[in-house]
């Protein structure tokens, strides 16, 4: 079966983000004055061809390997079946 | 004394490490590239600055599946020096041969200078060379040298005087000003400075020779004829 895996990668909690804090700076410059924290992750889109039971370890282990580093990332995902018309 | 120089898609100091220790240390190097699978006949690894895979993902996280990867490993677990500049650095922390991982440049820019660094443990393989020294000279060159860890890597690394080197001044936001440290053992050193950019007067220092010859000072002690 082909599923579609949405992988959301983000910075731990309490892992200073200079990128996001850069652009939290230019949001108060364009008068967004509210925003108190933005917070910059990865998303990627995988398509995978595989066995129903298998598919969710199989990208909990690429998760774990290689799609984010567990020392500063965390991750969720979402997966989805990918019908075919 | 035969060094190897690890070669990946993207390395781009790979010459300087090499010239380093061919024409300013007068010890023999050669290239390996990634895809090799053996370091046999090499007595100690130098894995070189740049931009693996186009640092895509992050810094490092693609080349430490590269298939040398695995006899680096094995190097480090023999105990023979492996020295990981810049993205080598950036690399075996990837790899988990080294505790922590690098963010984004505190300020955002990549920087590019000459850097002060000081001294904290002069009594492992790289630094022995340095005994008069408390402060040194050596360029950096990156984006993401950010170093990270948490307060408990922290704490191991200060009680095994695994800190190497800091920066004088914070430069880049790193925890505790680290700017290179080694594995446990003591023979896994990563550091974000070049010191084979500073092997040289003519390149605005030479402060970066004396780790090379540290290395080689071990090695000889260690494989001294001894009756």
């Amino acid at each position: 079966m082909m599923y579609e895996v949405k992988v959301y990668v983000t910075l731990k909690e309490g892992v200073l983000d200079p990128q996001g804090s850069a652009v939290k700076n230019s949001l108060h410059h364009l008068g967004y004055e509210g925003v108190e924290e933005v917070r910059i992750g990865k998303v990627m889109t995988l398509r995978i061809e595989a066995e129903k039971d298998t598919v969710d370890a199989q990208v909990k282990e690429m998760c774990d390997k290689l799609l984010a580093n567990p020392v500063i990332e965390d991750y969720t995902y979402e997966t989805e079946e990918v019908v075919s018309s | 004394m035969k060094f190897a120089v690890i070669v990946f898609p993207g390395s781009n100091c790979d010459l300087d490490m090499y010239h380093a220790v061919k024409d300013e240390l007068g010890e023999e190097a050669a290239y390996v590239w990634h895809d090799e699978t053996s370091l046999e006949g090499f007595d100690a690894v130098l894995l070189p600055g740049g931009f693996s895979y186009g640092d895509y993902l992050r810094s490092g996280a693609i080349a430490r599946f590269s298939p040398i990867m695995k006899a680096v490993e094995k190097a480090a677990a023999e105990g023979k020096p492996v020295l990981g500049v810049c993205n080598g650095f950036q690399v075996l922390l990837e790899a988990g041969l080294l505790p922590g991982a690098m963010r984004r440049n505190a300020k955002l820019t990549f920087i590019c200078k000459q850097t002060e660094l000081e001294i904290k443990n002069k009594s492992t393989m790289f630094t022995t060379g340095y005994a008069d020294e408390e402060t040194i000279t050596i360029p950096v060159a990156h984006g993401d040298g950010n170093y990270y860890c948490d307060e408990t890597t922290l704490k191991k690394l200060k009680d095994n005087n695994q800190i190497v080197f800091t920066y004088k001044d914070d430069i880049n936001g790193s925890v505790a000003n680290i700017a290179g440290i080694t594995n446990e053992n003591g023979n896994v050193l990563g550091m974000m400075p070049h010191p084979e950019r500073a092997v040289d007067d003519l390149l605005g220092s030479a402060d970066g020779l004396k780790l090379f010859q540290s290395i080689v000072k071990y090695w000889r002690e260690q494989h001294a004829i001894t009756s």
